[in-house]
């Protein structure tokens, strides 16, 4: 299992931005019930991408800066990077393969 | 697509779903309990639960995935698919979802309810950008911020009492020239100094690039247009029955509601209704829980008369 690493704040333009490959952020808090369902499949979803596509969380509590920066409302977020652009936002929960869309997406 | 067979589908995994499935795995039939988003369903969103009997405080999304470990341990399969539509094979029903179809001997509709939307422009493009129907989920995102709360009702002021936590103020926005809400709400929230209050007025748009930045508002007596700016949005403006999918096939009344008897059984044999999805809910956790059970027992009685082994 390749689990998804926290990221931080200080560590975001390191690990995201200048990231050479596609990059997926979950934005999440623990008091959130829907993001404890998404984050089994982005578990799933990063074993799969393994090598193609790096995966981080965010806890947007401790994170307020990242958070705010990014305007996000409303959690569970995930996010695509692309050489430090968004290529896609995912809001609220949705199936695996609405999530596998988006990664596509990002590697084409 | 494949074709899966069970004596039990059941369709919607809110609590009636999750205890209608524990009785019929318990009960030694094939179950399979069908699921679009978040098992749990309306109460995966609420905070704490502290209406359920035996149950003095929890976390709902909590009490959701005990209740469904506590139906697979008895033997109930999950499937992440979303019905799309029921249909007669010969004795048995078919559900097509938007994966694989599943056949049974008995269905019991727990599909739930979901909040109404407002349907004005900006409300979609906008959701998860400052629109939310959960307070609870997103008012930690409006820290020090001010927000609307559109509705009039328990929800309303419920969850408008909680964004005041983190919001510095929360306008609630309202219809009518009075609430809805039950006493005990409506004195704390005209209690609350954060809260205020704009009568007689309706939401016609809202407005934002990437995020919310105002509303636009109609006085609905005077006809007066007016402009709100606000980082937020919470909508509670009523829930509606998920029964699009069975529209045409069964008896529902002007609501949407599935009408059942006593036990559950609608008009037609071998399918059931449960909890929030039918007529006269009291749309609680226990309530809910109460019909799934009923529904179940009275499935298990339908296969035992119908489909002698």
């Amino acid at each position: 299992m390749s689990k998804p690493a926290d990221v931080t704040d200080s560590e975001w333009e390191k690990e995201v931005l200048n990231s050479t490959a596609p990059v997926l952020v979950d934005f999440w808090a623990p008091w959130c019930g829907p993001c404890r369902m998404v984050a089994p499949i982005v578990e799933e979803l990063a074993d799969e991408y393994a090598g193609k596509v790096r995966f981080f969380k965010l806890n947007t509590d401790d994170n307020m800066e990242t958070t705010s920066k990014y305007g996000i409302r409303s959690i569970p977020t995930l996010i695509v990077f692309k050489g430090g652009q968004i290529v896609d936002q995912i809001i609220g929960f949705r199936p695996k393969s609405d999530l596998k869309r988006s990664l596509e997406k990002a590697l084409a | 697509m494949a074709e899966r067979e069970y004596d039990i589908v059941i369709a919607g995994g809110g609590p009636a779903g999750l205890a209608a499935g524990l009785y019929a795995a318990r009960g030694r039939y094939r179950t399979v309990l069908l699921e679009k988003g978040v098992v749990g369903g309306q109460i995966s969103l609420t905070e704490l639960v502290e209406n359920y009997p035996g149950v003095p405080s929890v976390n709902g999304f909590d009490l959701a995935q005990t209740m469904l470990k506590q139906a697979e341990s008895h033997g109930m399969e999950t499937a992440y698919v979303q019905a799309t539509a029921l249909e007669r094979a010969g004795p048995a029903w078919r559900v097509r979802t938007n994966e694989d179809g599943f056949l049974a001997k008995a269905v019991i509709l727990t599909s739930g309810a979901e909040y109404n939307k407002l349907g004005v422009p900006g409300e979609e493009r906008l959701t998860g950008r400052g629109v939310s129907y959960c307070a609870t989920c997103d008012a930690a995102f409006f820290k020090g911020q001010e927000v609307a709360v559109i509705g009039g009702g328990d929800s309303a002021l419920d969850e408008g009492l909680f964004t005041t936590r983190f919001a510095d103020k929360v306008t609630v926005i309202h219809r009518r020239a009075e609430l809805r809400a039950s006493r005990i709400l409506q004195e704390r929230a005209f209690a609350n100094a954060k809260m205020q209050f704009v009568w007689n007025t309706v939401v016609t748009e809202i407005v934002g690039d990437d995020q919310v930045s105002t509303l636009r508002l109609r006085n609905v007596v005077s006809g007066e247009e007016s402009e709100l700016p606000v980082a937020g949005v919470f909508v509670f403006i009523g829930q509606h029955p998920n029964t699009e999918f069975l529209k045409g096939m069964l008896k529902m009344d002007a609501g949407g509601h599935v009408l059942v008897d006593d036990w559950m059984a609608t008009k037609l044999s071998g399918l059931f209704a449960a909890g929030d999805v039918r007529q006269n809910s009291a749309r609680q956790v226990a309530t809910s829980v109460g019909d799934g059970v009923t529904a179940a027992i009275a499935a298990d009685h339908y296969i035992s008369d119908n489909f002698p082994d």
